[in-house]
């Protein structure tokens, strides 16, 4: 797609597109492929020498069952997160579709946790759930839960599934709504004038109609999860106890930080990016295609 | 319209009502909060109505900070905030709208290079290369400065995206006409698709401010100095290791001001927001 009617001239194009290509170079493309370079190089305990190791950083890192543990660890929460906060968007979604009186105010009240950072997430969550102090905790406690996500590695994690869940819910209501509103009202007619129940309306008619929205979401809800999680993690967590709440990205910061493993940290970048790479073609495969039954 | 009985009807308020209810609770638990005292907080004794120290916290908050871990006034942190948030979306939208220009209305050698070369950042956020970046941050000597905190943020490609596919749908005849008219590139780009563009840049500019604003990963890794910590980063800072000490109070005063920024935005100007995410999201 081209436009016919175009501006003639040799240096102006140049210069509008020069200040946001050499940001890209500059900020993207400089470090992507310093972290592609330093993902074959290894270096000594104090920094002073480099060498050149191939894929050593890679292999040691696969037989590495830390790494390993994180991956899986990674793409359960994400599947925890998409799933749980996915389902109960998508009721809240189907409710406010009905013609009630209020629902303009009912999404509003519903889309705003959206705009919430992930580290004030975790820190209202560890808040309530603290076991020393927290609201919740203290009923959890009372009702003999052994409640003390500081100790218990599954207990942190359902925590940190938990608060990550709740966040996502205003985006993917947002969505589903925006999908159940672009459905036609005369095919649910119709299904109604056939004798469907509502229940059966929406299984075999909504369901299936909204299957492209519920696609894009789940892609976007695991992406969430890959990179949004951190500071949910960084202010609830820190990874711990043990290592039981480390994702993937976690791991790379932590272990390019307080690790000073740089090598290690950039093989796990680029295993990222090559993740986030295929995750976005499957996406964009869909939308384009814009999947229905 | 399909048949909706009234007991369906009153179901559904009832889950839309739970639904709020639980989406609400962890903000009004840290409102409630920020108005009690600390001893009753860290004894558990917290009780579910607000207490009577909300002015004495959020000043102290504001003006002075924890006096324990951070001891930085939390305004101090929003202002910094607002800076990176102002810049991440100002800059992006400036710098996006000039080269989606350039690639729709000129023809020009290595065009659809350098269509490529910025649709490519697209797929990367900025946590995969997170420390590669630092160090060119910290060679170019932009630690701990607003450039640093902001420019990094701003090398992306969704906003030029967004803007090609608008100027695409502007009609050929507006630049023919403005052309008779006398109207070079500049005065064109000017007086006709910068004010057709409105919409679209206020859209994006709700988005990209809240975006702004909730970064967390980057502002902590390349802020070493207190006054020029973030809001998000400031509040990870108060909760310490040691349990006793966290002043809760504080810390839940400090949640609250991080998110009236960005909710207020979503609140007040909803159909953007909605407009910008939908269309970022494309």
């Amino acid at each position: 797609m081209q436009k016919q009617a175009i501006f003639q001239s040799k240096l102006l194009p140049y210069a509008l597109v020069a200040p946001q290509l050499a940001i890209v170079l500059i900020f993207f493309y400089w470090p992507a492929l310093q972290a592609v370079i330093q993902s074959f190089l290894l270096q000594d305990a104090f920094g002073l020498s480099t060498t050149f190791v191939w894929f050593d950083n890679y292999i040691e890192l696969f037989r590495d069952p830390a790494y390993f543990e994180s991956i899986v660890r990674t793409f359960l929460f994400s599947f925890a997160i998409a799933v749980s906060s996915l389902s109960f968007a998508l009721l809240l979604a189907v409710m406010a579709d009905k013609p009630l009186r209020g629902s303009m105010l009912y999404r509003t009240l519903l889309i705003w946790p959206y705009a919430v950072a992930p580290p004030v997430v975790g820190v209202l969550w560890i808040f309530m759930l603290h076991p020393s102090l927290g609201i919740i905790a203290r009923y959890l406690r009372a009702m003999g839960v052994d409640w003390n996500p500081l100790l218990d590695g599954d207990q942190a994690a359902t925590l940190i599934i938990l608060a990550a869940a709740w966040k996502q819910i205003s985006y993917n209501f947002l969505f589903f709504l925006a999908g159940l509103q672009a459905i036609p009202k005369s095919v649910l007619e119709a299904a109604a004038i056939d004798g469907a129940r509502p229940m059966r309306r929406f299984w075999t008619v909504t369901f299936p109609l909204l299957s492209p929205t519920i696609f894009f979401l789940l892609v976007v809800n695991i992406v969430y999860a890959f990179f949004d999680t951190f500071g949910i993690i960084d202010t609830m967590t820190r990874g711990g106890p043990g290592t039981s709440t480390v994702t993937l990205v976690y791991k790379v910061y932590s272990d390019g930080l307080l690790g000073g493993n740089l090598g290690s940290s950039a093989a796990q970048s680029v295993i990222l990016m090559i993740m986030v790479i295929v995750l976005t073609g499957i996406q964009f495969r869909f939308v384009e295609r814009k999947v229905t039954y | 319209m399909v048949e909706e009985e009234g007991f369906r009807r009153y179901i559904a308020h009832i889950i839309l009502w739970i639904g709020i209810a639980i989406v609400a609770f962890p903000v009004y638990i840290a409102f409630i909060a920020s108005t009690q005292d600390n001893a009753l907080i860290a004894n558990g004794q917290m009780s579910l109505l607000p207490g009577g120290h909300f002015f004495e916290t959020y000043y102290q908050t504001i003006f002075v900070g924890t006096s324990g871990s951070t001891r930085e006034p939390v305004g101090n942190m929003m202002l910094n905030s607002l800076v990176m948030a102002l810049l991440i979306a100002i800059g992006k939208i400036a710098i996006s709208i000039i080269s989606a220009y350039a690639i729709v209305y000129f023809r020009f050698p290595f065009r659809m290079a350098i269509f490529w070369i910025i649709f490519i950042t697209l797929m990367l956020p900025v946590e995969v290369r997170i420390y590669p970046t630092y160090k060119i941050v910290a060679d170019l000597h932009m630690l701990d400065s607003y450039a640093g905190l902001a420019l990094p943020l701003i090398a992306s490609a969704t906003a030029t995206l967004l803007f090609r596919q608008f100027f695409m749908t502007v009609p050929d005849e507006l630049l023919e006409a403005s052309r008779i008219d006398g109207a070079g590139p500049l005065r064109f780009f000017w007086d006709t698709l910068l004010p057709l563009s409105r919409t679209n840049m206020a859209a994006l500019f709700v988005i990209l401010f809240i975006l702004g604003w909730n970064q967390y990963l980057w502002p902590l890794l390349i802020t070493t100095r207190d006054d020029m910590q973030t809001i998000q980063v400031g509040i990870r800072k108060m909760i310490t290791t040691t349990d006793a000490l966290t002043e809760w109070p504080i810390v839940m005063a400090t949640a609250v001001l991080a998110m009236l920024p960005p909710v207020f935005v979503v609140v007040v100007m909803q159909k953007l927001f909605v407009r910008g995410l939908v269309e970022t999201e494309k």
